[in-house]
């Protein structure tokens, strides 16, 4: 589903990624582990699209697709989701309004035909339950007054409604308590099937105790230094990353 | 019987009569302008003899005068010898059928939600007899007799109610007031005018959509609405699709009366050609628009949404002369390309406890220039006055400019003023969270300027508020990039 292959990408002359590969397959969530500034937020505004960075070099494929020369709108429509960590506020735009554009675009991308109102208004319910999101939200603007755990939550609703084949979960735990961690997770869960793929960004084991993962990832200065099973990130919490910087210092040297 | 009665039995008694008084065989005037011009005109309308000495007072008054020098727009100088000051209204169809229409236009139409028979009436088509739109206009009308409300256009007026255009014509702008007041004064066209009798509510929004030949009035546009003691009324002018007009310079005087108790909301949505991407052909709006909240807790709305002209210069104002009476102005300027929008409001507080409220937001594209100037006057018997003024400025692109021109004057310590300005750039950020969700980036801004607009939006009429949206959303497409 999602091929990255030797990707180097750049900010601001900064270069983040230095050459990563990862595979990604239908049915699979996979974990993406690291310490601060090791590129993980990058490689999500990469796979998402944002114009700030630059690739310099290696592929990206996703559903057989380039994935880097596309619009990040047309991945969106192709089915490939970021939840952001830092949701932002679109003053005076409603959820719902905000939410019918984004279906409905979509869908036309796909060559769907729109929605009509009444089944729309039907997904939302169902969705918004998934989430335990407060129905008061749909009516207010877009992340505007929300609490950092509503617009986490407000994020996998968002995924809920679009059904993407390929999300990434950008540090969807953090500032999250243990409760809104779980009700996050809960929907996740109920969102997995044997055709979509999930990438879970995280800088703590705890999530991966709710979204327990196929495979985990640590990435460090911008490549992948070890993947593992689930029980990786139960080492990772235990020892800390320094063993790792170590071995991939090592291995980058030699 | 009073007067008041009088004038409801007239109204409620008379036949409806079909056109507007329109004389078909009228011929044009060549250009130029002169106190024959003026003569000509009054003539014409068959205008009684007050009516003709007000436009020559008026006319005379205008040659002494300066254009004003003050907006902060720049536009070759308009020769007023070059402008036909009397045209035959047009009657003949320009085209046959929607087929021979320019299809760029068809396609703003369809964009619009604009009806296919309202589509071939904008758009000059010969409209089938099938659809009449004279029933709707009867029908519409006898519903207002029935309640004593008269709503015509302004030629009827001076006609069928001197007494009442003689006692409020340039009673809120007077002839003196500005240069193209005074040349407004001396040779208006036509216009509307509404009069809601003592303790009536209006029971629909008035709108000039009803006035087919309201797209004849010309470039000398003179409204008058009166609404009496207790009454209310909501009038709706122009309209979401493009106008084009042959006459590049238009100067439109609307003046409004409410007296105790009484309540006018006044919405406009201009969307006249603003010129092509060098601004060239557009339209220069010179507007004079004056509200008077003459009795005690009277109240005056303008909401205003404004994306087209080449030039704009326009102030929608209001005298809070009674006690407790409230002003209120909302208003979106877009402006692409070089457009040049100098616009905003005067609230003058005369009266007690008077209240006003000052929102606008201005929307810059292109290489345009978006200027709000505005005044908040109280005066020293305006006890207890307040305002609350809000202006903010979203920029889209490096090459536009926003400017905020705000005049406050107090002239008594109970007075209260507050003004807040803020001025953005759509965040990259915004526009990206909504790509991310499969939403390309014009309709993305679209959205974004839509939710900053939403306050003034949310006043408009329902009916207006959805095609002022959709409305925003066109005159945005390609400025983003």
């Amino acid at each position: 589903m999602l091929n990255i292959k030797n990707l180097h990408a750049e900010i601001e002359g900064k270069e983040i990624l230095k050459g990563l590969n990862l595979n990604v397959k239908p049915g699979e969530v996979h974990a993406i582990m690291g310490p601060n500034g090791s590129g993980k937020s990058t490689l999500a505004s990469v796979l998402a699209g944002k114009e700030a960075y630059e690739v310099t070099q290696g592929q990206v494929h996703f559903n057989g697709k380039n994935l880097l020369e596309m619009a990040p709108e047309e991945r969106a429509g192709d089915g490939l989701f970021l939840a952001f960590q830092y949701p932002v506020e679109i003053p005076g735009v409603s959820m719902m309004n905000f939410l019918k554009t984004s279906i409905q675009e979509v869908r036309k991308y796909r060559g769907q035909d729109p929605l009509n109102a009444k089944d729309f208004l039907k997904l939302v319910k169902e969705r918004q339950a998934l989430v335990e999101l407060d129905k008061k939200l749909a009516n207010r603007s877009v992340n505007e007054g929300f609490s950092g755990g509503e617009k986490k939550r407000n994020e996998v609703f968002q995924m809920a409604m679009l059904e993407p084949t390929l999300a990434i979960l950008d540090e969807t735990d953090s500032g999250l308590d243990i409760d809104a961690l779980r009700i996050v997770a809960d929907g996740v869960n109920k969102l997995r099937s044997p055709s979509n793929a999930f990438v879970v960004i995280t800088h703590y084991q705890r999530l991966l105790d709710y979204i327990v993962p196929d495979v985990v990832h640590v990435l460090y200065q911008g490549r992948i230094v070890k993947t593992g099973p689930k029980e990786l990130a139960l080492e990772l919490e235990e020892k800390g990353y320094d063993w790792l910087k170590l071995s991939a210092t090592e291995q980058i040297e030699g | 019987m009073t007067e008041q009665d009088k004038l409801l039995n007239e109204v409620t008694t008379r036949e409806y009569q079909y056109g507007w008084s329109t004389d078909l065989d009228m011929e044009s005037l060549p250009p130029g302008l002169n106190e024959d011009t003026v003569r000509f005109i009054s003539a014409k309308k068959e205008e009684p003899e007050w009516l003709l000495e007000w436009r020559l007072k008026a006319f005379r008054y205008w040659q002494t005068m300066q254009e004003p020098q003050w907006a902060h727009v720049s536009y070759p100088p308009v020769n007023f010898q070059d402008i036909i000051y009397y045209a035959a209204p047009k009657t003949k169809p320009q085209y046959e059928s929607l087929d021979e229409v320019d299809p760029e236009l068809l396609e703003t139409f369809n964009k619009l939600g604009i009806s296919l028979e309202e589509q071939k009436m904008l758009a000059g088509v010969a409209v089938d007899a099938v659809i009449d739109s004279v029933s709707v206009k009867t029908t519409f009308r006898e519903k207002l007799a029935e309640v004593g409300i008269i709503f015509c256009s302004m030629s009827e007026a001076v006609k069928e109610h001197p007494e009442l255009v003689k006692k409020y014509l340039g009673s809120v702008v007077p002839y003196k007031d500005n240069f193209y007041a005074a040349l407004n004064s001396a040779v208006f066209s036509d216009g509307s005018f509404v009069y809601i009798p003592k303790g009536v509510r209006c029971p629909m929004e008035l709108s000039t959509y009803f006035r087919i030949n309201a797209m004849n009035t010309g470039q000398f546009e003179r409204t008058l609405i009166v609404a009496e003691e207790a009454s209310y009324v909501s009038y709706l002018e122009g309209c979401t699709a493009p106008m084009r007009d042959e006459n590049q310079l238009h100067a439109a005087v609307v003046e409004l009366v409410a007296m105790e108790d009484a309540e006018i909301k006044y919405s406009t949505v201009q969307n006249w050609y603003p010129g092509d991407k060098d601004g060239k052909g557009g339209i220069y709006n010179f507007v004079t628009k004056r509200g008077i909240c003459a009795g005690d807790r009277s109240r005056i709305s303008w909401t205003q949404v404004e994306t087209g002209s080449a030039i704009t210069w326009k102030y929608p104002s209001v005298i809070l002369k009674g006690d407790h009476s409230v002003g209120e102005f909302f208003s979106v300027a877009v402006t692409g390309n070089k457009q040049q929008a100098d616009t905003g409001t005067k609230m003058v507080h005369l009266g007690r406890n008077t209240k006003s409220t000052i929102i606008s937001k201005g929307i810059s594209a292109g290489e345009s220039n978006n200027s709000y100037r505005g005044l908040v006057k109280m005066a020293p018997m305006a006890k207890g006055a307040r305002n609350f003024s809000q202006c903010d400025s979203l920029l889209l692109g490096s090459r536009c400019g926003a400017h905020t021109f705000p005049y406050i004057e107090v002239d008594n310590a109970t007075g209260k003023v507050e003004h807040e300005a803020t001025t953005s750039k759509i965040a990259e950020d915004q526009i990206f969270y909504l790509n991310q969700r499969g939403i390309p980036t014009e309709k993305a801004v679209a959205l974004i300027v839509n939710g900053y607009c939403r306050e003034v939006l949310d006043k408009l009429p329902m009916e207006f508020a959805v095609e002022a949206r959709k409305l925003l959303e066109i005159s945005l497409e390609g400025s983003v990039g």
